[in-house]
């Protein structure tokens, strides 16, 4: 915490992103109960601004001096901010893929202000750095999604926020039961205190209290053992929100898991670094080994996120280095952001084509759209010159000079293993299709199988920026390893 | 200028996804074009090479990329990437030439092997771990939409497993590099500067742990016993130019990876492994042309002969790590020649592959069986088939010869017993591409008589112009580079001195 000055008052001007949010998630509220359905749009609009509002706020506080604001409970660093902008910049995404399937929809307001609410929850939950201050982020994060899961009414979708819901409840009691042994082991919430104090406390009970509050984390993060509910809730939900759900709350909980682990954990006496390894090992190759056999793309995009969440953990799991570990975490959370929201646009794009067959002559077809999906699947396996490709270097840089050779060479191995799966997708896409899926889309007044225009554009702007990040990684780097 | 030279095929691939689908007869002809235009350009800048230093580095370029990664853009070409640069530029033309009829899906074919010779030629100049690393694996990403998209039945299981396989090589590959860049101070992935370092030079355990990670990422490209069971498959389903490219360039990323990066970077621990990768050399040598005398698939046959081909160059670069005294100064003779092997077998194997789409694209079968007598019918075919056969076993007057004299002069007085091994080689290979060309050209015509239909044999055309003028040229440089070697051994030299002062004990 050097170099860090522990706030006792708050500066409000440190919290304007958060704030920007907050008050746009209210006023969206109520004007959307005023205004007529046909004009709901405004509300749209209003969120669009009130995150353009936070991002440049954001841009302004990244050029600041880090700070513990808060009496230490909240930290605003270079790792809140670089979370904050994938955060506000997914969801800005994602509100973009939902134009088309929402607009004017029954319950378009309230779609946008719990997105916001979640939004804002998974901020929290990257700056924390006070016990209480992550659980209220974790609940935050968490209910307006198990809404959102739901939000169609149609029977996949309460399935999956019923199976969504439980767990998180579930995960969400060892959270708070984690801070309840942390707190009375060592005496504070504040992370900085516990640093000091976890290492003289019984050692049993101390560990206990870690485990269960990782396990509210690894939920959020949708990482083993609290995955099973990735696969149903994005299968289920509509694909915007399978979008929001694969992507953004795991940059919160990561960022939070990355917190805890170095200014909370680092001290006490136990291999934190191989317990979370080892985890990010099983993350990796289970989420690798099920998408094997899926049949639909959201299936296999659902498990392919399992396995990316592992090759987060292990530079996690090298959190001893954080010079190497932190600016790698951070730009792979930002490439992972890009690349699976550009693959993700694309579902949204045809969300009638469900199994990976239907994507079959996609290339005739959708030039662009099919040369984007292709740019985010490799992307996705690590081939340069994509964003995560420089991600995964780093990655494996950091967990090699951190001495956990074996898991890198899992993890190389994991890689080719799911170069298996995501081609499996891409080949089809030049296969001639026998069956037009037609048959079964909803066409549009030309007889072209309607498609969301706003979701192509997109899937193919996050394609390019995919490859555009990846080549200019430099600048970002040197950004996200600024300070600290 | 060298920038240029790499990316200007790719800037036409780029521009030509806008062309509209109409203009698509143009495609093939601006494809030849752009090729030829680059090897005009390669061409010039091998004159400015000898004309200026000759040895060294030239059309040095650096510029700072991923700084702080330790990595830049550093690109030049020596004595050992201008021949491979020159050598990408002819197969890619040859190529070009020969895909002028090219009618399924022209617009992504041409686009496809644009930007592919892009990443060939950026491969082979690159002067920086990263960027080396980059165009290996889109090399592979290229390959197998190549093989996926326009292959024969089977081509989708071939191409995943081309993938799976070189993909595999490729992240041990990586994981090499992070292991050279992890031990240098200050880090790098600077050839040059890891050159200079020579990080490992103490820590013979590290070191011959990173050799065996990029010696396996280079070995499943190359490739060499026992990594070679891609490469059957592979070439078998391949579609003809697909077939030549693979063989004559992508097969080299891995060779030439072995002179640019594990021989000058761990030169101790090349020293220490070298009898590995001779005994490895010479068992490609004798197995690769010893199941290549089993096919009865002319692909097939010609993919084990490049494991052969392959083998001779490994057992070269390993024979020059086992140096000693005296030997020495004649191992350089047998890196040159693994060089100059690596630019032959481009040539000739290339042409042989674009021979055995000639003659699929009449017989509709790689059978050798199917065919008999052809040489009544198709003269002209069966002269350059005669040529190119007569090159690959290595007939003197030809660049094969040079190469391989160069390998076994080179290698004997380091490693006696394997080169005189290795020598049975060269027998078996001229035995089965003797008995291949006798039994498809010569004899009494239809030789089946049994419930397999001859293939139509009696009106078979002979070569049209594109693919004479796509093959005779290869064939015409393998023999002035066999009559005349010296243009091209005097680029080599110096580069397999500087070599051989780093490596040789």
């Amino acid at each position: 915490m050097n170099g860090m000055q522990s706030g006792q008052e708050i500066d409000l001007t440190a919290f304007v992103p958060e704030i920007a949010i907050a008050v746009t998630a209210v006023l969206g509220l109520l004007a959307g109960s005023w205004l007529p359905r046909y004009r709901q749009w405004v509300v749209r609009a209003l969120a669009l601004l009130g995150i353009l509002v936070a991002v440049i706020a954001t841009i302004i506080s990244m050029t600041r001096a880090p700070e513990a604001t808060a009496a230490g409970s909240y930290t605003i660093d270079v790792s809140l901010n670089a979370a904050r902008l994938a955060i506000l910049v997914g969801t800005a995404i994602v509100i973009g893929l939902a134009s088309g399937s929402i607009a004017a929809a029954k319950r378009e307001s309230e779609f946008h202000v719990l997105l916001l609410l979640a939004a804002l929850g998974t901020i929290v939950l990257a700056g924390a750095t006070d016990l209480l201050v992550l659980a209220a982020g974790y609940l935050l994060a968490s209910v307006p999604l198990y809404a959102l899961v739901g939000f169609a009414k149609d029977r996949l979708g309460t399935e999956a926020t019923l199976k969504y819901y439980l767990m998180g409840a579930l995960f969400g009691l060892l959270l708070l039961a984690g801070v309840v042994l942390l707190l009375a082991t060592g005496g504070s919430t504040v992370y900085s205190e516990l640093s000091r104090s976890l290492p003289r406390g019984p050692t049993a009970v101390v560990a206990t209290g870690m485990l269960m509050l990782t396990a509210g984390l690894l939920f959020k993060a949708g990482s083993v053992p609290a995955h099973f509910w990735v696969p149903d809730a994005i299968d289920g939900a509509t694909p915007p929100i399978a979008a929001f759900i694969a992507t953004v709350p795991k940059i919160g909980a990561l960022v939070a898991l990355f917190r805890i682990s170095t200014d909370a954990f680092a001290n006490v006496p136990l291999d934190w670094s191989l317990m979370l390894a080892l985890l990010a090992a099983a993350t990796m190759t289970l989420g690798n080994l099920a998408a094997f056999f899926q049949r639909t793309v959201r299936r296999l995009l659902a498990y392919s996120t399992i396995s990316q969440v592992g090759y987060l953990m292990m530079i996690i799991a090298a959190y001893g280095h954080p010079t190497r570990a932190l600016p790698s975490l951070l730009y792979y959370l930002l490439a992972y952001t890009v690349t699976n929201l550009g693959a993700f646009a694309v579902v949204a794009a045809f969300a009638s084509r469900r199994g990976v067959d239907d994507y079959r002559g996609l290339f005739r077809r959708h030039r662009w759209v099919a040369l984007s999906l292709i740019v985010c699947l490799l992307g996705l396996v690590g081939t340069p010159p994509t964003a995560v490709f420089v991600g995964k270097l780093t990655a494996f840089t950091a967990a090699l000079d951190a001495g956990m050779g074996w898991l890198v060479i899992l993890a190389a191995a994991n890689t080719v293993a799911s170069v298996f799966y995501y081609l499996r997708w891409i080949f089809v896409l030049f296969q001639r299709d026998h069956v037009g899926p037609e048959a079964s889309e909803p066409s549009g007044p030309t007889g072209m199988p309607r498609t969301e225009a706003a979701s192509i554009i997109l899937a193919v702007a996050l394609g390019v920026t995919s490859i555009v990040v990846g080549l200019v990684a430099n600048p970002v780097l040197e950004l996200l390893s600024s300070s600290k | 200028m060298l920038s240029i030279i790499v990316f200007l095929p790719a800037i036409v691939a780029a521009l030509l996804l806008f062309v509209p689908r109409k203009r698509v007869r143009l495609f093939p002809w601006i494809w030849v074009a752009t090729s030829a235009v680059d090897l005009a350009l390669i061409i010039v800048a091998w004159t400015g090479y000898i004309v200026g230093t000759g040895t060294g580095f030239g059309y040095e370029e650096n510029v700072r990329w991923l700084p702080m990664l330790g990595s830049g853009y550093h690109i030049a070409v020596d004595g050992f990437s201008l021949p491979i640069v020159a050598l990408t530029g002819v197969l890619f033309l040859a190529c070009a030439v020969y895909s002028l009829r090219e009618q399924r899906r022209t617009r992504s074919w041409v686009i496809l092997f644009l930007f592919l010779q892009t990443v060939s030629l950026g491969l082979f100049v690159s002067l920086d771990l990263l960027v080396f690393f980059v165009f290996f694996d889109l090399s592979i990403v290229a390959m197998y939409f190549i093989i996926a998209g326009w292959g024969h039945p089977g081509a989708a299981r071939a191409a995943l497993q081309f993938f799976l396989y070189t993909f595999v090589g490729s992240l041990a590959l990586l994981l090499g590099f992070i292991g050279l860049y992890l031990a240098s101070t200050p880090h790098t992935f600077d050839m040059v500067q890891l050159v200079h370092q020579d990080p490992l030079k103490g820590d013979p355990v590290v070191a011959g742990i990173i050799l065996f990670a990029i010696s396996l990422g280079l070995a499943v490209k190359t490739p060499t016993v026992p990594f070679h069971t891609w490469l059957p498959p592979a070439h078998t389903e391949a579609p003809t130019a697909g077939s030549v490219i693979l063989a004559g360039i992508l097969l080299k990323m891995g060779t030439y990876g072995f002179v640019r990066i594990a021989m000058p970077i761990l030169p101790q621990a090349w020293r220490d492994y070298a009898l590995v990768f001779v005994i490895v050399g010479v068992v490609s040598v004798l197995y690769g042309a010893l199941v290549a005398l089993a096919q009865t698939n002319l692909k097939r046959m010609i993919a084990y002969t490049s494991v052969n081909h392959m083998g001779y160059i490994i057992l070269g670069l390993g024979a020059a790590g086992l140096a000693t005294g005296s030997n020495v100064q004649a191992s350089a003779l047998a890196v040159s020649g693994a060089v100059t092997q690596m630019v032959s077998h481009g040539l000739l194997t290339g042409a042989l592959f674009l021979l055995a789409g000639v003659l699929y694209a009449r017989g509709g079968t790689y059978d050798i069986g199917a065919y008999g007598g052809l040489a009544k019918t198709v003269p002209v075919f069966t002269g350059l088939m005669a040529v190119a056969v007569f090159g690959s076993l290595g007939l003197p007057g030809f660049s094969g010869f040079i190469a391989e004299f160069q390998i076994f002069t080179g290698s004997l007085g380091s490693a006696p017993v394997p080169t005189a091994l290795s020598v049975i080689g060269i027998v078996i290979t001229a035995a089965l591409l003797l008995r291949m060309f006798q039994r498809i050209f010569l004899g009494a015509g239809q030789r089946s008589h049994d419930e397999a239909p001859p293939a139509p044999q009696a009106s078979m055309k002979d070569v049209f112009s594109r693919e004479f003028f796509a093959v005779a040229p290869l064939l015409a440089l393998s023999v002035v580079i066999g009559i005349l070697p010296a243009f091209l051994l005097h680029v080599i030299d110096p580069a397999a001195r500087a070599l051989v002062a780093l490596v040789g004990g």
